[in-house]
């Protein structure tokens, strides 16, 4: 396919492998942290950690939006499919996570109108078709979804659909990042930035990670060639600065439009990454607004607050402390036929990804 | 989940059309978008366009890594 083949050459690889090898300087480790769930897979899948030099570490970092839900808020999800007359709608990605007691699929199996739908779109078509029921859409995601669901939200207005809401599980990644360069354990010399959240906030957002934390970053697509130009970049930088590896998608101003439909729609909150805990300004709740298309104010579910495998170092290995490799229970009680930690569940998680592909 | 690939436009009318890609057309909403034309390549997330692609930007890259 254009835009992607030529992305994946060999001929082009090869030269980056060998102009890698030929920059990097032996006596130093060079700890490169990728942030999204989509680039580990992709490291994995065309084997770049293999053919990089044995001192460029990479680490794979928070940007998987379904290892990050707290298991609250899948409690929440199924006990509202268990109201008469709901349908969820959800992306397919989080079917199989696994809440406190039941995950959504089985619960699907059990009779639950639990729909999976490709975009917003399909779940305003499903709201339209069913008006006697409430059909919630469980919004989970970064800052390149957000704006498909604030649009969903804009156009049940516009439309005057009153059967249609969001339960908001949002979350923005700069915060998170400053998180992670906070911790004291943290030993990150630059980032690989998600490419399809940068394409949307424009690369201004980034600029304290360079200046405050001293981490280099580069906006990096998700094509092998892409990744290895981007770790290029960040080891030829002469102070940590903010680039885009990733021009073709990347404007360095973003989308000002789908930024002006998430303002419009949501507004920040502090929230809760699973793992990780509480971090301020890090989540997008629905303004009030929009209050009535807030599926966590439409349906009063209680939920008791749930209780992790003590055991599980998921946070530390989305923090890049730790590797899945750490984890006692790593393929042996976890695996991804049954997994104990978020980091498993999702075919994007860390300990999913070095499950699946070796373990190095 | 923030997977997303470029396709290419077939159709547009005002916030609705087609794109293609691998031989698979499909429905997209062009909202969070302005000055799109048939032709030209965008990046689809969760049916939504949400970036246009730039040949020029593609090329440069790929040129840059050959004068490596």
């Amino acid at each position: 396919m254009k835009y992607i083949d030529e992305f994946r050459s060999r001929a082009l690889t090869s030269r980056l492998i060998s102009r890698i090898r030929s920059v990097a300087d032996e006596g130093r480790e060079y700890r490169y942290m990728e942030v999204c769930g989509t680039h580990t897979m992709a490291i994995f899948k065309y084997g770049l950690r293999e053919l990089l030099p044995r001192n460029i570490r990479l680490i794979s970092g928070p940007g998987c939006p379904v290892c990050v839900t707290p298991l609250e808020y899948l409690d929440r999800a199924i006990a509202i499919a268990g109201l008469p007359k709901v349908i969820i709608t959800t992306f397919g990605d989080m079917l199989r996570v696994p809440g406190s007691s039941s995950t959504l699929e089985n619960e699907r199996a059990g009779g639950k109108h639990i729909k999976v739908v490709y975009s917003t779109d399909d779940a305003l078509d499903i709201a339209n078709r069913n008006t006697d029921k409430e059909v919630v859409f469980l919004g989970v995601g970064f800052e390149t979804t957000v704006p498909t669901v604030a649009a969903s939200i804009m156009s049940a207005a516009k439309q005057g659909i009153h059967n249609y809401s969001v339960l908001c599980a949002h979350k923005t990644m700069p915060e998170a990042l400053g998180a992670i360069m906070a911790h004291r354990d943290a030993r990150i010399d630059g980032f690989l930035l998600p490419g399809h959240v940068s394409a949307i906030t424009g690369m201004k957002p980034y600029g304290f990670l360079a200046k405050r934390y001293g981490a280099g970053c580069v906006a990096a697509g998700f094509e092998p060639v892409d990744m290895l130009q981007a770790i290029l970049m960040l080891m030829e930088q002469k102070r940590p600065i903010v680039e885009v590896q990733y021009k073709r998608i990347v404007d360095p101003l973003g989308n000002r439009l789908a930024r002006k439909a998430i303002e419009k729609v949501f507004e920040k909150s502090s929230s809760e990454w699973r793992g990780i805990g509480k971090l301020k300004n890090s989540g997008l709740r629905i303004r009030k607004e929009f209050s009535r298309f807030d599926a966590s104010l439409k349906f009063r579910v209680k939920t008791v607050r749930p209780r992790e495998d003590k055991s599980c170092i998921c946070g530390a290995v989305l923090k890049g402390i730790k590797t899945p490799v750490d984890c006692k229970l790593f393929g042996k009680k976890c695996t991804p036929a049954d997994p104990v930690g978020s980091c498993m569940v999702s075919s994007e998680g860390t300990c999913a990804a070095y499950y699946k592909y070796g373990r190095r | 989940m923030c997977l997303a690939i470029p396709m290419k436009v077939v159709k547009i009318d005002g916030d609705q059309g087609m794109v293609a890609a691998g031989g698979l057309t499909r429905k997209a909403n062009f909202i969070l978008m302005k000055d799109i034309k048939p032709g030209d390549y965008v990046l689809l997330h969760a049916g939504f366009a949400i970036a246009k692609v730039k040949p020029e930007e593609a090329r440069q890259t790929i040129k840059l890594i050959r004068e490596l």
